[in-house]
């Protein structure tokens, strides 16, 4: 990825940018983990609490899981591939599981 | 309706996505991700706001509290199923060469954004008055 093979390389870094794209996106997945895990601190860590909070954690695992793989499909040819709609559609699920994990969390 | 559960279907099947029309550039379809990436950050930033308006708001009533917190996280909901079916259908055009599909979302999720930042505004006012 460090390589600085100028031939065939995209004067637009596209792929970089999607790299990055991925990097945010899991951030802010990161950020919602880490407001699920005070929740439930704050909340007494009741039963059901400590299991949604535990969710929220590996859904984000979860998450970083998608993200690494496709950054690698990424790094690995000039041309990549467009994601497959198989994986864009795991990493929204881990969103709304982590929503409904939230409601668990919140009511 | 039917339109939506053909697009569901081929949430799950890439192949049949690859099926029709020819691979458009490659970048046009990296900056579809892009696009999709961002707004899965914004569907996970709604579900954050919906933790956050739990957490520190702590002095409002109950109803109120998680009434806010479930608007939040249920717009969340919908802007990351919406993500993955504008994904799947921009890309499908790009493939057919038709145009990019338009779409009432981006409106109808500010408009909701903006009702609850006001509803936030009011209670917490209300809150500190009361």
């Amino acid at each position: 990825m460090g390589g600085v093979s100028t031939a065939g390389r995209d004067p637009g870094l596209q792929p970089e940018r999607t790299r990055l794209a991925w990097r945010r996106t899991t951030l802010s997945a990161a950020v919602a983990a880490v407001l699920a895990v005070r929740a439930t601190l704050h909340g007494g860590a009741s039963a059901t609490a400590v299991v949604g909070c535990a969710l929220c954690c590996a859904l984000w695992l979860g998450f970083l899981r998608v993200a690494h793989h496709r950054i690698r499909a990424l790094a690995a040819e000039a041309r990549p591939p467009a994601l497959a709609p198989r994986h864009a559609t795991a990493a929204a699920l881990c969103a709304v599981a982590m929503a409904v994990c939230a409601v668990v969390l919140v009511v | 309706m039917s339109e939506f559960v053909r697009n569901v279907r081929l949430w799950f099947a890439p192949e049949r996505v690859r099926e029709e029309g020819g691979t458009p550039d490659y970048r046009f379809s990296l900056a579809n991700e892009r696009t999709f990436l961002a707004w899965l950050r914004t569907a996970l930033a709604l579900i954050g706001g919906g933790f956050a308006v739990d957490q520190f708001l702590p002095d409002l009533r109950w109803a109120w509290r998680v009434g806010l917190a479930l608007a939040l996280l249920g717009a969340g909901v919908l802007c990351s199923l919406r993500a993955v079916n504008h994904y799947v259908r921009c890309e499908r055009a790009m493939r057919r060469g038709e145009d990019l599909p338009a779409s009432r979302f981006p409106a109808v999720l500010s408009l909701v954004v903006a009702v609850v930042a006001v509803a936030m505004v009011v209670v917490v006012l209300v809150g500190w008055a009361g």
